[in-house]
């Protein structure tokens, strides 16, 4: 075991909460269940101020997994040498459990386009992707977790399926995946598939975190239902369905809520932390306990 | 089809959205791809919105989110790092068209522009108003000032603290405010930004310091101001703690 995953950072298989500032002072005191807590790396690349400061305090109090939404890993251009600095020396003070990413891009010449954008599936982005990832984890010097997206849109260009894709890149990079469990939800909508399907094709086994997330609905051009992964309402039941498919088949995992937009007061956020802790409890009790995976299993 | 075609097409709505972007079915997609398109500009004027709080409480939200949008299709943000998304947002509202029936709010947004950059500057600690007794009397002058990372100083023709002060508080005054000109010095000596506004003759002392001038130089600037009172201005600054360091020129540090 490297220090960059020490016993104080390790992110335990119980219930986590994405850090808002303003639930600061209710995750100090220790009436909850909430075990860890997850950044978003960008939020925390200033030079300095209270932001930093506060984030250096619950450091010393939860393990903390970094979540990066900017790299742009699905980028037909190369990653942007600053930006990758930036996530090693947060990374490097830090000492977060687990650093996770997105299949996604969101920079191009133009700009930052602060937003979630998708690409094909295909032997040449399979190739790009894998040659990022393996750029972040040799800089980082430790492995990192890829997330599978929210999909609204088809490509035509898309010649593989997203299992097959995840598969191929873990293969060739050794990296995790982070399985988000809305995510799934909300592609099968969009997509026509069946989640259940979809989980059995999907690697479990190089899972080493879950996330969990409300979403909004739509329609699209026909009238189709659509949803939209927002962040910004409660776990619905089919996806907490889904979720204790997935635990069951792969015992507890560091499992996440994630709510960024209209975000509730502490005593709701806690009660979704709750209900995931109370799945994870009682896949404990009928199964052998998985702490994710340790970063040597596959970065070799 | 490339990224960039992409691109394209997600920041302006009157251009088809690009071949190979599909239906479940296999159909060419439209509305669907306006999710994205929605995802990113929605996310761009919020960032706006919450980075100049007072602008857009100013102009309400309606005005403010159609002179956001504006600004965002034509200014992406330059990295990931959304807080220091907007530098150029101040300048884009002076030049906005109907903007001029608030004449204060560029100004409005340089500060909070110059109070966010001070939010998230370096940490760093102040030192006392011993460092400058140490001087001898006749070096004085040859002095550079080091300043805190995160000390910025806001020229505006407007009361523009004034305007942002009662337009950030949860109880705003009843007082009218009076027409006349504010300019502002921020820092940061702790984790709260410190804001107060300048007497005369201080910016034009400050400027010059803030760009790395001798305090001969800067003196010399401001005291061709009415009202400027030099050793007032000094015992201030070291009040606010807004200083780091202090060298003699041509010292290294």
């Amino acid at each position: 075991m490297d220090g960059l995953t020490g016993d104080s950072g390790r992110i335990p298989p119980r219930p986590g909460v994405g850090y808002k500032p303003q639930h600061h002072d209710d995750l100090t005191r220790w009436d909850h269940d909430v075990a860890w807590l997850e950044i978003h790396a960008e939020n925390f690349m200033g030079d300095g101020g209270p932001a930093i400061a506060r984030l250096k305090s619950l450091r010393e109090r939860f393990p903390v997994s970094c979540h990066g939404v900017g790299l742009s890993i699905g980028a037909e251009g190369p990653l942007d040498p600053d930006h990758l600095k930036r996530l090693q020396i947060l990374v490097d003070w830090l000492q977060p459990g687990l650093f996770s990413e997105h299949l996604a891009w969101s920079t191009h010449d133009s700009g930052y386009l602060n937003d979630l954008l998708p690409l094909p599936y295909n032997s040449a982005t399979v190739r790009r992707v894998a040659e990022h990832i393996d750029q972040v984890q040799s800089t980082l010097n430790r492995q990192m977790l890829l997330e599978n997206p929210s999909n609204y849109v088809r490509f035509s260009e898309t010649t593989m399926s997203e299992c097959d894709f995840l598969k191929e890149v873990v293969s060739r990079t050794g990296c995790g995946l982070l399985l988000d469990v809305n995510n799934v939800f909300v592609s099968a909508t969009n997509q026509h598939f069946e989640t259940l399907e979809f989980i059995d094709d999907f690697p479990l086994q190089y899972v080493g975190e879950i996330h969990l997330g409300g979403h909004e609905a739509d329609t699209d051009e026909v009238g189709d239902l659509l949803l939209i992964d927002s962040h910004s309402r409660p776990v619905i039941d089919p996806v907490w369905a889904l979720f204790e498919n997935v635990i069951s088949r792969c015992g507890p995992l560091p499992s996440l809520i994630e709510w960024d937009n209209d975000v509730p007061d502490w005593p709701v956020l806690a009660a979704e932390a709750d209900r995931a802790g109370r799945i994870l409890t009682s896949a404990r009790i009928n199964s052998p306990v998985r702490t994710g995976l340790a970063p040597e299993s596959a970065l070799t | 089809m490339t990224q960039g075609r992409f691109v394209e097409a997600l920041l302006d709505p009157k251009q088809p959205v690009p071949p190979g972007i599909l239906m479940p079915d296999g159909t060419p997609a439209s509305r669907r791809f306006n999710v994205y398109r929605n995802n990113v500009i929605v996310s761009l004027i919020d960032a706006l919105g919450d980075g100049f709080p007072v602008v857009r409480k100013l102009v309400g939200d309606a005005f403010f989110r159609a002179m956001a949008r504006g600004f965002a299709v034509t200014n992406l943000p330059s990295t990931p790092l959304i807080f220091r998304y907007g530098d150029r947002f101040p300048t884009y509202i002076d030049n906005y068209p109907t903007s001029g029936m608030v004449p204060y709010l560029g100004d409005v947004a340089r500060l909070e522009w110059a109070h966010r950059e001070a939010l998230h500057a370096a940490d760093a600690q102040p030192c006392s108003m011993d460092r400058i007794s140490d001087c001898r009397d006749n070096l004085l002058s040859s002095l550079r000032f080091e300043f805190l990372p995160s000390v910025r100083i806001v020229q505006s023709d407007f009361p523009v603290l004034t305007i942002w002060q009662v337009n950030s508080d949860s109880t705003p005054s009843s007082d009218r405010i009076r027409m006349e000109r504010e300019d502002v010095l921020l820092g940061r000596p702790e984790m709260d930004v410190a804001m107060r506004r300048l007497r005369p003759g201080e910016y034009c002392f400050l400027e010059p310091l803030l760009a790395g001038e001798t305090l001969g130089t800067a003196a010399e600037r401001a005291a061709k101001i009415d009202g400027f009172d030099l050793v007032a201005t000094l015992t201030g600054l070291f009040e606010s703690r807004l200083i780091h360091d202090i060298r003699l020129d041509g010292d290294v540090k």
